[in-house]
């Protein structure tokens, strides 16, 4: 298959401060390709150079065969960037800030429009609203519109579901699926977890480091831990007492249960008449089926975050 | 001052921006020591609520008291008495930890014993001596936290605001932090905290869910899954705003 974006031995230091550390990735056209990772992983860093926008300090990062220092020009009219923090024209109109867009560009909106229709729509009704005071929602879906109006082939997306709620960002990923089907390949990022299954393929990033690659059935499979459920009526104390288990490994919270990580020899009725005796009521341990975040965990866990 | 088990009362709150109603009468009560998880939609008047909460903002009508203080007639008592973080802003990161601790303990009006005493606590609980002298931005996050939430209490309020306290933040420090406000909790602290991590709400005491400025649901966590019949409090959520019609 062809690659979309290829970056080879990439680092980039500010400072001291090792930013991206030696990163090496592919991504294939049409793929809808997440980047997962906290705060301070590398994220924007990476986007910044992929946009042509930061310059690398060694190692090469490429985007449908364009180098991203050498043929900078010519790759920008290929990609749509959506930077982290909102960064269109605040005192500017939604239409201004799409014409604004589209002129940059040398583009016209009737052009683009079908590939902007499905996101802009719901912005016609106030064309003459300042984009300062839409709603954070509403200034996506404008930032994404004024990102797709040159029809790029590639769009990447730096964390674009940052601090909204789990109900539009259920709507933004539902608008990602339909661009992928007009064959734009997308790069997203972001630091929730539990959107890693909305990619085809991700990369899990951590300080400045690719963690693992591949789609996120395959990683999940790949955990091979021995993974266990925990409730109890005091959570709190329950997580305390398994942590100290000889047989237990690690322990921690995971929604409403917690997540045990057996050594070899645990014995989950053993451990629950254990915990009994110690006082513990209303206890339950049972097989857990691992995710993304458990993964994470299992890949940070020595290190000081 | 007569010490009351409702850290929080707040009775038909509202606030109003011109014709907008953005917190449209709000009743609920936080008990001493619980940690009550409160979320929302975008828009839906969290922040508002909030801020009036924290005195820094006046209601349009109802009422609340917060640590037995009215917020609209006492809201420097009402400042006094509470603590505030968020993940946007907690510590100036060009100031050293200890830089941090006695700027922010003098802002809470504490004396040079006071400082001392609390700042000699702090560093031992968090386990920071050796640290003292480190600037802020060159802590791990997992640290910038901890002292966050440590600063944000270090007068020993009624009760602690945490303003979606681990947005970005990585899973296994965003699990660590939890473990403090469980611990803050157990010593009898009272937690308000916002969060769009729906985990995070399955650790919550109770949760209360706006919509479009008002309360739609309120309840501990495992009563709100048996009344909606789901698994998660992902989809309680999704169930309780999917009928929202604002957006910020």
């Amino acid at each position: 298959m062809d690659c979309a974006v290829k970056i080879d031995n990439l680092s980039k230091l500010y400072g001291k401060k090792e930013a991206l550390s030696n990163i090496d990735l592919k991504v294939e056209k049409g793929e809808m390709f997440g980047i997962i990772g906290p705060d301070g992983a590398g994220k924007s860093t990476l986007y910044k150079i992929m946009a042509t926008l930061l310059l690398p300090d060694s190692g090469k990062a490429s985007i449908f065969g364009l180098d991203t220092v050498r043929d900078y020009r010519k790759l920008r009219e290929k990609i749509g960037y959506m930077p982290e923090r909102f960064s269109l024209y605040q005192d500017l109109t939604v239409a201004e800030n799409l014409n604004f867009f589209a002129s940059l560009f040398g583009v016209k909106i009737k052009d683009s429009y079908d590939l902007i229709a499905p996101v802009f729509s719901q912005l016609e009704k106030f064309p003459n609203r300042k984009a300062g005071a839409l709603s954070g929602g509403m200034k996506q879906k404008l930032a994404l519109s004024c990102a797709l109006i040159h029809r790029p082939a590639i769009l990447l997306l730096d964390e674009p579901t940052t601090g909204v709620d789990a109900i539009s960002r259920n709507e933004f990923w539902e608008m990602l699926s339909k661009l992928r089907e007009r064959d734009i390949t997308i790069l997203v990022s972001t630091s929730y977890m539990d959107e890693a299954n909305r990619c085809e393929r991700i990369a899990m990033i951590n300080k400045g480091r690719i963690l693992e690659v591949g789609t996120p059935q395959n990683l999940v499979s790949r955990i091979g831990e021995n993974l266990f459920n925990a409730v109890g009526e005091n959570m709190f104390r329950l997580l305390s007492e398994l942590r100290v288990m000889p047989e237990i490994e690690d322990c921690y919270t995971f929604g409403s249960t917690l997540h045990i990580v057996a050594k070899k020899g645990f014995n989950p009725a053993r451990a629950k008449l254990e915990l009994e005796e110690k006082g513990l009521k209303g206890i339950s341990i049972y097989p857990a089926k691992g995710d993304i975040e458990d993964l994470f965990i299992k890949l940070t866990r020595n290190e000081e975050m | 001052m007569k010490k009351c088990d409702k850290v929080i009362s707040v009775k038909d709150l509202t606030k109003k921006f011109g014709n907008f109603t953005a917190v449209d009468h709000i009743t609920f009560d936080v008990q001493k020591g619980e940690i009550f998880g409160f979320l929302g939609a975008n828009g839906a008047g969290k922040t508002t609520a909030m801020k009036m909460l924290c005195g820094l903002s006046r209601p349009s009508s109802g009422s609340a008291t917060v640590a037995n203080y009215d917020i609209s007639t006492q809201g420097e008592e009402v400042k006094r008495h509470i603590g505030y973080m968020s993940q946007k802003f907690s510590l100036y990161e060009g100031l050293r930890v200890d830089e941090n601790i006695k700027l922010f303990s003098t802002i809470y009006g504490m004396t040079d014993d006071m400082i001392k005493s609390a700042s000699d606590r702090l560093y031992k609980s968090l386990n920071m001596e050796g640290m003292k002298k480190t600037l802020v931005k060159d802590l791990p996050v997992g640290w910038k936290q901890k002292l966050a939430f440590a600063v944000s209490t270090i007068h020993n309020p009624e009760v602690v605001f945490l303003d979606e306290p681990t947005g970005g933040v990585d899973p296994v420090t965003r699990r660590k932090f939890w473990e403090l406000i469980y611990k803050a909790s157990e010593e009898g602290m009272t937690v308000f905290v916002t969060t769009h991590y729906l985990d995070e709400a399955e650790y919550c005491n109770r949760v209360s869910i706006m919509v479009d400025g008002k309360i739609s649901a309120l309840d501990s966590p495992k009563a709100l899954k048996e009344k909606f019949n789901v698994a998660t409090m992902d989809e309680v959520f999704r169930i309780v705003a999917k009928d929202a019609i604002r957006e910020d």
